[in-house]
């Protein structure tokens, strides 16, 4: 069988669940080979190997962390040219997409990004994605070169496939391009103790209508009694009251939970495209004429003030 | 020595229109009212901040696409930008990234640049890769996503809030950067500046300018090939319940039925 080569995202070793995902979407296709770099890649090995990949690459520089971009391309095209795959997987994250792409010019191969769903076909993997604010389901294919493809958080479950998952060390030798763009300082985000927003099962967010950010706290209350990540609205963002990172939408982070609860947010097309592929929606605000509504499996109409917490003391009295 | 800027602008069907595809499976641009990508706004107002700081600059905006996109070149030069370019080719109809990427990065060559500025995505594809396959093509440092950018001396730094950490990027010019939605509200074009644009200079290209073989592009030249599009089914109507007093409780309950209490 075919190998199939997954870029692994992970955080000194930990690997994040994305990647383990996209191992279960490999298995599809062929047999996972893993690409871990920076530091901690090798401590992704016993992981990555419970869940299917037969082999994991590892590099580790300073490059990696010292520069933009361009060093994990170099390392990655080491990788393609080693293991001739069948395909190469990337998770899609914004530095994802920028190395899959990037080494999808090189090695003069079309690239899908963003995809949602992955299984063989005659011609090669078909992705399935999701477009126009997730109006439309597309399936597409790469019809030239190896197969690149990302895709997002929540595609596929995870599974366990026990492999070898032998460690191996990957030669990598940086192009001259390699630290054209310099990383001067790093600020690592702090940890809110929440599950991260795009891989969260369940996701509250908080939109205008939560009118503050003391108030944010209401939203907090209620994503902790459901074990939820805390996401916003761009207009709650804009405002201040809710980190960037914490946006959802177009332009923040797309989710796909089993459940979103949007509270005092009235579903712009914008916002919708990045939670309208979530599995059950349910939605708090007073506006009976809401675009949210149109989505929903569960609305009330109703004073988030008054819902929210009423909502947050019944949860936490029926989980005793 | 002027600092030449060439903005990258892409003239995108109106997100909040009804966007479909079209029988080969592209972007039906007929349709839908086209405008210039809000996304892109933000990298002609940077670029403007740029040059305002700067002693010398031109701004050049360059769009790949159809008639049009002339439409989405006039808004930035009616926002301040200097001049246009529009490369505009029948057998450009149905490029990929791959394609557009090898178009636009010619063009830029041909009009000559120091830095060049894009927006984080394309509200229609949303890829967010041109300015990563632009920076490969040339051969330049990529300085993306930023939420705030200057140039100074040859110099371009910017702040990268990436989903782990907050990073701080320089590179020297002549470089390729991206800036988000976080980087600052664009200006509205004044009376004045829409009138100006109507005199400025639009130079129209086509492939046979840029040397590039019409196989290369299109949609037989794309290294991809979209096989179906299907309209996401519409989500079955839910309960919707006005709150009386227990609209928690009965939210709560709904939540329960559904397992996720
Ligand atoms: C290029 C572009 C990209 C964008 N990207 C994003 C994106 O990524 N994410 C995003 O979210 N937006 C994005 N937007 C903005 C988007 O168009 C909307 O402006 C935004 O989503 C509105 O946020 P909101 O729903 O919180 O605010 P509003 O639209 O103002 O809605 C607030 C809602 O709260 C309700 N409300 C008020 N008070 C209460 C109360 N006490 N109880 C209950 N309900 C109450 C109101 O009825 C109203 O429906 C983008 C826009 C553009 C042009
Ligand atoms: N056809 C085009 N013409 C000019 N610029 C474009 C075009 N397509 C994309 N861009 C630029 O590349 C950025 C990212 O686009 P994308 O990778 O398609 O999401 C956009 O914000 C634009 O700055």
């Amino acid at each position: 069988m075919a190998e199939v080569l997954v870029y692994v995202d992970h955080v000194d070793g930990a690997v994040r669940k994305p990647t383990l995902e996209l191992l279960t979407l490999a298995r599809r296709v062929g047999e996972p080979v893993a690409v871990a770099l920076g530091p901690g890649a090798e401590a992704t090995a016993a992981t990555l190997a419970e869940h299917g990949a037969t082999r994991v690459l590892t590099a580790d520089a300073a490059e990696f962390a010292d520069y933009l971009v361009v060093p994990k391309v170099d390392a990655l095209q080491a990788a393609y040219e080693a293991v001739s795959p069948a395909a190469v997987l990337v998770p899609s994250s914004a530095e994802g997409k920028e190395v899959a792409a990037r080494l999808a010019v090189r090695i003069g191969s079309g690239i899908i990004t963003d995809a949602i769903d992955l299984e063989a076909g005659d011609e090669g993997p078909v992705a399935t994605q999701s477009v126009f604010a997730a109006a439309f389901t597309t399936k597409s294919r790469v019809s030239k070169g190896t197969p690149v493809i990302t895709v997002k958080p929540n595609s596929a479950p995870v599974e366990a496939a026990p492999a070898a998952g032998a460690v191996e060390a990957l030669a990598v030798s940086f192009s001259e391009k390699a630290t054209g763009t310099k990383v001067v300082s790093r600020t690592p985000r702090e940890s809110t103790g929440r599950p991260e927003l795009t891989e969260a099962a369940i996701v509250v967010s908080g939109g205008r209508g939560v009118n503050g950010a003391e108030n944010f706290a209401l939203i907090e209350g209620l994503a902790d009694s459901l074990g939820a990540a805390v996401g916003a609205s761009r207009a709650a963002v804009d405002a201040g009251w809710y980190p960037h990172t914490s946006q959802v939408g177009q332009t923040g982070k797309s989710v796909s939970p089993q459940l979103y609860v949007a509270t005092g947010i009235s579903g712009a097309i914008q916002h919708r495209a990045g939670m309208q592929t979530s599995k059950t929606i349910v939605a708090i605000n007073k506006d009976p004429e809401a675009p949210i509504f149109d989505l929903v499996d569960y609305g009330v109409v109703g004073d988030l003030f008054e819902v929210v917490p009423q909502l947050t003391e019944e949860i936490k009295s029926r989980k005793g | 020595m002027s600092l030449r800027i060439v903005v990258c602008v892409k003239y995108v069907p109106d997100a909040t229109g009804d966007r479909h595809f079209a029988d080969d499976l592209t972007v039906d641009r007929d349709d839908v009212d086209g405008l210039l990508s809000e996304l892109d706004e933000y990298a002609v107002e940077q670029a403007l901040q740029i040059a305002e700081d700067a002693d010398d600059a031109e701004i050049t905006v360059l769009t790949v696409g159809p008639e049009d996109a002339k439409d989405a070149l006039r808004k930035a030069l009616s926002m301040g930008a200097d001049k246009a370019v529009h490369v505009e080719d029948d057998d450009l109809h149905g490029t990929d990234v791959m394609g557009t990427s090898l178009v636009l990065a010619k063009a830029i060559e041909k009009t000559g640049y120091d830095l060049v500025v894009c927006g984080m995505a394309s509200t229609d594809g949303t890829m967010g890769v041109l300015p990563a396959l632009l920076a490969e093509r040339l051969g330049v440092p990529q300085v993306t996503l930023l939420s705030e950018v200057s140039v100074e001396d040859g110099v371009v730094k910017g702040r990268r809030d990436g989903d782990a950490a907050t990073e701080q990027l320089e590179a020297s010019l002549p470089a390729v950067v991206s800036v988000t939605d976080q980087s600052g509200e664009a200006r509205y074009p004044s009376f004045k500046g829409i009138m100006a644009a109507k005199k400025k200079p639009v130079e129209s290209l086509d492939l046979d300018d840029l040397d590039i073989d019409a196989d290369e592009v299109g949609l037989e030249g794309a290294w991809t090939k979209v096989d179906s599009a299907a309209e996401r089914p519409a989500r079955t109507a839910g309960t919707i319940v006005k709150d009386e007093g227990e609209g928690g409780k009965q939210l709560a309950a709904f939540l329960a039925s559904q397992k996720f209490i």
